[in-house]
């Protein structure tokens, strides 16, 4: 009797566990599905409103007052630019500074510290970074609210993510082909440009990809250091008819961005602009999401390629 | 560069009405520096984030990388990282023109402008650097700790709750960390959903400007290289650095405390 009635309770318990398990399971997808739902009621909303505003006149009218004839052409421009600079001094700088902490420094306490400072400054918020900036490029250097300094806050503010994506592509490679290499007489130098960077090109490239996403959708520090929302001219063309063809005076030129252009369409209280906010919204967060899309899918290819 | 404009600042400002005033009304002429004010504005707004996205982050955790089959993780995973990689004005336009419908729908009264909006907002935007970092802390749990437990007789559930999340503490603590830090600092959110009125209330209904928000606010007028205005905006930062610092330094240490090593 008593044995009978302790295998009930077993069952009982069991059953009751077996529950909580398909509980929790339940819980979990809904958790998930949170996440989705709203990814999908963002895009939609987004598409929705600003799609029937999107044609080719939007990509190429300037800013106005009246919202009908309002378009982004000075914010994408801009971006594009930023994109240029930013990646100009981020690639180099972020890849450098990640072989030489792999491959070249010694371990021991200095590099102990710029390990801490470069996992401390992804923590640091972008409005600080913006902040720095201010003080520093605009004012200190005396590059001005320029594309310049846009550029350059930017390019700080992805550097860790360039740095931290170099070291893990590097990292992965086994010791052995260093190894061979050594072996027949290269030197560290040869070894890293023959071998180190080539095989871990295409990790970097992912986290310059999702570095360069984060920075195109990156607002604060860039109003920060004083963008214009209004801007109804083109920065200076880089190519030129009449030697020396290349001009950089696009550099010091004021402009205004893709985020910028669409805070100052959304603040605005009339419902016209609320639409090109929109249609601006979609068309970032197009460009973003194309940007992701290529970083996952050169790591998926990756992660299939590479047998060593 | 920081400290330098923030010693300017406090060479007006003394530190103790700095940290007790209650209004903050930097460019008016009777002008308050009290940061209590866009600090009660900062933390109310990260308690609603962090109250969504550190349970969410943590379910979507423990469901991908202990419940999930192969299929949906391979799936859900590029997704959430979409989730994070929407720009940040983005989310703020959401915030204001769909989740504060929504809202004022249950909640007539609502303002236009309110903390929660964009709480609720910033809390799904965190999820992604939650869940991602909890998740790879809870898959670097070596599997014979879960098989352990499971010849026990456990269930997947008191596998997950009871062996799992305690050896991938550390983990966990510091993705928790990272979300703090990204919801102190966040911006745009705030600046377009919650209002740039300064106000020391901890009701997350109202509108209140958060430290953030004020910098955004200045930033986009023109104030003179120089003046206090100028000074406020560094004093600001730097008292958010500080706080962030802080949970870094905290999350490191909480880290080291709970570290397991196998």
């Amino acid at each position: 009797m008593a044995y009978a009635k302790n295998l009930e309770e077993i069952r009982a318990l069991i059953a009751s566990h077996k529950r909580w398990d398909l509980l929790f399971a339940c819980v979990g997808v809904v958790a998930l599905m949170i996440g989705v739902l709203t990814f999908v009621a963002l895009f939609a909303d987004m598409a929705i409103k600003g799609v029937p505003r999107l044609d080719w006149d939007f990509f190429t009218s300037f800013p106005s007052r009246r919202a009908g004839q309002a378009g982004i052409l000075s914010a994408w421009v801009g971006s594009c630019l930023v994109m240029l600079t930013t990646a100009f001094f981020a690639v180099p700088l972020g890849v450098a500074a990640g072989l030489y902490l792999e491959e070249y420094a010694p371990k021991n306490w200095v590099t102990d510290i710029i390990e801490i400072n470069i996992t401390n400054l992804a923590g640091v918020p972008s409005i600080v970074y913006g902040l720095l900036a201010l003080g520093l490029f605009v004012y200190q250097f005396g590059f001005g609210q320029s594309i310049l300094s846009a550029g350059l806050t930017l390019a700080l503010l992805i550097l860790p993510v360039v740095i931290v994506a170099t070291r893990e592509a590097i990292r992965a490679i086994p010791q052995g082909i260093r190894e061979g290499a050594y072996a027949l007489g290269a030197t560290q130098w040869q070894v890293c440009k023959d071998h180190i960077i080539p095989y871990s090109s295409a990790g970097i490239l992912t986290g310059v990809i999702i570095g360069m996403a984060r920075a195109i959708g990156e607002t604060a520090p860039i109003i920060t250091i004083g963008a214009l929302t209004f801007i109804a001219f083109l920065p200076p063309p880089p190519v030129k008819a009449e030697p020396p063809f290349v001009s950089f005076e696009w550099l010091t030129s004021p402009f205004t961005v893709m985020p910028i252009q669409m805070f100052n369409w959304t603040s605005r209280p009339e419902a016209a602009f609320l639409v090109n906010a929109a249609a601006a919204g979609f068309v970032l967060v197009l460009m973003t999401l194309a940007m992701n899309a290529l970083a996952i899918y050169i790591r998926y290819r990756l992660r299939k390629r590479i047998k060593w | 560069m920081l400290v330098k404009e923030s010693v300017q600042f406090f060479t007006h400002v003394p530190l103790w009405d700095f940290l007790t005033d209650t209004q903050w009304t930097p460019l008016f002429d009777d002008a308050h520096f009290g940061i209590m004010v866009l600090l009660s504005g900062t933390i109310t707004s990260s308690l609603v984030a962090l109250s969504i996205a550190i349970p969410l982050g943590t379910i979507i955790a423990i469901y991908l990388s202990e419940f999930a089959p192969f299929s949906v993780r391979e799936v859900a995973k590029p997704f959430l990282e979409l989730l994070g990689g929407v720009p940040t004005i983005v989310y703020g336009y959401f915030a204001l023109l769909f989740v504060t419908p929504i809202l004022q729908w249950f909640y007539p009264a609502l303002p236009g402008f309110n903390i929660l909006s964009a709480g609720i907002v910033m809390g799904i935007m965190i999820i992604p650097y939650v869940s991602s970092i909890s998740e790879d802390a809870m898959r670097a749990v070596p599997m014979a700790l879960r098989e352990g437990s499971y010849a026990m007789g456990a269930t997947r559930f008191q596998t997950a709750t009871r062996v799992v999340v305690p050896a991938a503490f550390s983990g966990l603590a510091s993705a928790y960390i990272l979300g703090i830090s990204r919801a102190v600092g966040e911006t745009m959110i705030l600046a377009v959903a919650a209002g740039m009125q300064p106000n020391l209330s901890f009701n997350p209904l109202e509108p209140a400007a958060t430290i953030t928000a004020y910098i955004v606010q200045v930033a986009l007028g023109d104030l003179p290289h120089g003046s206090v205005g100028y000074q406020t905006i560094f004093a600001a930062g730097l008292t958010l650095m500080l706080f962030t610092l802080l949970f870094n330094i905290a999350g490191h240490m909480l880290r080291k405390h709970y570290r397991e090593a196998y």
